[in-house]
């Protein structure tokens, strides 16, 4: 189980209906809203979702829809306005910046479509920043995080710098970064937005082989196809869910 | 803490030129206070010193009105005299206004003055040859005369040629009796510590035609209790004079404690100019921490985005701005000691670079930077991480 600091004395509390019936991620019916001037622009209209672990989700959208506003919710980047949003059995909805932060480093894995790996740290160290601010020691970092480039391969090239790297391998460092903490989830936003087809490809593959090993991975994407490589789909449109189901139901309607 | 040191000399390193611009503010600063205030009170206590060298123990009075009412030699010495415990030696301090002829030439850089045979023991100096002026050559007003080093010299060739010899002073000859050891290792020079004529104040009183002595340096048994010293001594003049603005009464350690503090306001006043160049330095790291935010706005989004707490994030920027300013303030304080090394030996007085100085510089240079580095830094620690990580 995941200790989180904050929570002293009210773990019981937190973990309490984690049942592993339970769902990982549980969104009720999630508002978010921002004003332009005097309108109201409802990014996400009344949301609710459940994910379980070991699902690999593809969320849909066209830009607009409302699935990046989302994706910042899920990915306890931001607070809704209203509705509550539930991460491993702990409301997030009204968290300060530093329980998120909390959050993000010990439940979250990101993978983002620019990588962002900080250019000015090697491959390595990239890979063992969410380990430093999760407070481990330099040995154990280290020894987490050649794990992790071992995991995608990447293992021989720790002492390279980003930019040293293709763009396929920059993304399968970020991967790394992502795996690193041991995440409950694993949120992938665009992750092939910036890559060729056959480097998205391995990509896509990859993500399905860390969900065969049991991750529970959510992805982001504007991509249909993209989303085939998933197990469930959720479509949304307007900051509305348009359709959520099995990847097969929504091959066929397209 | 430790990793956040790394990272912030890892930064200052990946920007050197934007760093060390930086820095030379800070640089300037500290070892623009460094130098000055060192500087400053090396040649202070260089004045300081001469001064002290004219005795700290010596009070001078001034009787500056003989009209009314008259005070004698006699009187000045009885009084002395009653009071062995508070003072130790008495001189009357006569100035002759004719200058010493050599041949036909006139030194007139050579000062010329009547004292008592106390006065050898009062400068503490001891005699090269010869011997000092006595009791009796004051009371008998012996026309005789103990030289300086550099008058002896330069009038006779050598202490032992000018024994016995007559000098002119006016209209006046006097027979040298004595030769006093020279003062001053250096340098003998005209108008210096070894450029002196004593002659008994009898002598002298005559020459100037003045009936009164005006004038007298009494010293103190001890430094400690110069008030005490002073006040009685006041207290006597008034019974005399009734009035104190005829006399004055000035010990040599209130114009020293003068002196001191004047020197203590100078470094503070210099100080504080190089200070405001300190602080205009310290804008500069404001500025270019702000920028480093500005710059930086994507990483910090990512770093968030990782997990990092606003803590985290503020102390990066805050360490990597005190680390900028205080290696800043290190070289700073190395050329400020260096500069003052050299700018002593040029002025020729030894000036260190003082502890208080460097200690000062320092800190104020690693305070302006934990200043001026936290509003970057809380405004880093402030950003939103989307925001923060869509910007490019």
């Amino acid at each position: 189980m995941i200790k989180l600091p904050f929570l002293k004395g009210k773990e019981e509390e937190a973990y309490g209906n984690q049942d592993p019936g339970a769902p990982l991620i549980e969104l009720r019916d999630i508002y978010k809203i921002y004003y332009m001037g005097d309108e109201e622009v409802h990014a996400n209209d009344g949301i609710s979702l459940k994910i379980w672990r070991g699902e690999f989700v593809a969320i849909v959208g066209k830009s607009g829809s409302g699935k990046s506003t989302l994706m910042n919710i899920i990915g306890a980047l931001d607070t809704p306005t209203e509705g509550e949003y539930i991460l491993g059995g702990i409301d997030t909805s009204e968290m300060t910046d530093d329980e998120l932060a909390e959050i993000r480093n010990k439940m979250i894995g990101f993978i983002f479509q620019q990588y962002n790996l900080l250019p000015k740290l090697n491959i390595l160290e990239n890979v063992e920043l969410p380990l430093q601010y999760a407070g481990l020691g330099p040995a154990e970092r280290k020894k987490k995080a050649m794990e992790s480039l071992e995991r995608v391969g990447l293992q021989n090239k720790w002492k390279n710098m980003p930019s040293q790297l293709s763009g396929g391998q920059q993304q399968r460092v970020s991967i790394a970064r992502a795996l690193a903490g041991d995440p409950s989830l694993i949120l992938a936003d665009e992750p092939t937005g910036a890559l060729d087809s056959k480097t998205s490809k391995e990509v896509l593959n990859f993500l399905k082989k860390l969900n065969d090993e049991g991750n529970t991975i959510v992805m982001i994407t504007h991509d249909p196809s993209i989303a085939m490589n998933s197990k469930r789909v959720v479509r949304i449109m307007d900051g509305k869910i348009m359709f959520d189901g099995d990847v097969k139901e929504y091959a066929a309607k397209l | 803490m430790l990793q956040s040191f790394k990272m912030a000399l890892k930064s200052i390193w990946g920007n050197k030129m934007r760093s060390f611009l930086t820095m030379l503010g800070i640089i300037i600063g500290v070892a623009a206070v460094i130098i000055l205030v060192s500087v400053v009170s090396g040649y202070m206590n260089t004045v300081v010193e001469s001064f002290a060298s004219m005795g700290v123990n010596q009070i001078s009075v001034n009787v500056n009105n003989m009209q009314s009412r008259s005070l004698s030699v006699e009187d000045m010495y009885e009084f002395v005299d009653e009071h062995p415990d508070l003072y130790e030696r008495i001189t009357p301090n006569v100035s002759v206004s004719y200058p010493l002829k050599n041949g036909n030439e006139t030194m007139s850089s050579t000062s010329i003055k009547g004292y008592s045979e106390d006065y050898l023991g009062i400068k503490e100096y001891e005699m090269d040859t010869g011997r000092n002026l006595s009791y009796a050559d004051c009371m008998a007003e012996k026309r005789v005369a103990v030289l300086g080093y550099y008058t002896a010299v330069t009038l006779f060739g050598s202490p032992e040629e000018a024994m016995g010899q007559k000098i002119k002073i006016g209209a006046n000859s006097l027979k040298v009796v004595g030769i006093v050891e020279r003062q001053d290792e250096d340098e003998l020079e005209e108008g210096g510590t070894d450029d002196f004529v004593w002659l008994p104040y009898s002598v002298a009183a005559k020459m100037s035609r003045s009936a009164n002595i005006s004038s007298y340096i009494i010293t103190t048994r001890s430094t400690d209790n110069t008030d005490e010293c002073t006040d009685t001594l006041e207290t006597f003049l008034y019974e005399v004079f009734k009035n104190d603005d005829f006399y004055t009464v000035m010990a040599n350690s209130e114009l020293l404690d003068e002196l001191n503090s004047q020197i203590a306001m100078m470094s503070t006043m210099l100080g504080g100019i190089a200070g405001i160049s300190l602080l205009v330095a310290g804008v500069g790291v404001m500025n270019i921490m702000l920028v480093s935010v500005t710059e930086r706005t994507r990483e910090i989004g990512i770093r968030k985005a990782l997990g990092a707490k606003k803590s985290v994030i503020m102390q990066q920027f805050v360490i990597e701005a005190a680390v900028t300013s205080s290696i800043g303030g290190i070289i700073g304080i190395l050329l400020g000691s260096l500069g003052t090394g050299a700018i002593g030996t040029a002025m020729g007085i030894s000036a260190a670079p003082s502890f208080g100085a460097v200690l000062l510089s320092f800190g104020v240079s690693v305070g302006i930077g934990l200043l001026f580095g936290y509003m970057p830094a809380s405004r880093a620690a402030k950003l939103n991480p989307i925001d923060a990580l869509r910007s490019e």
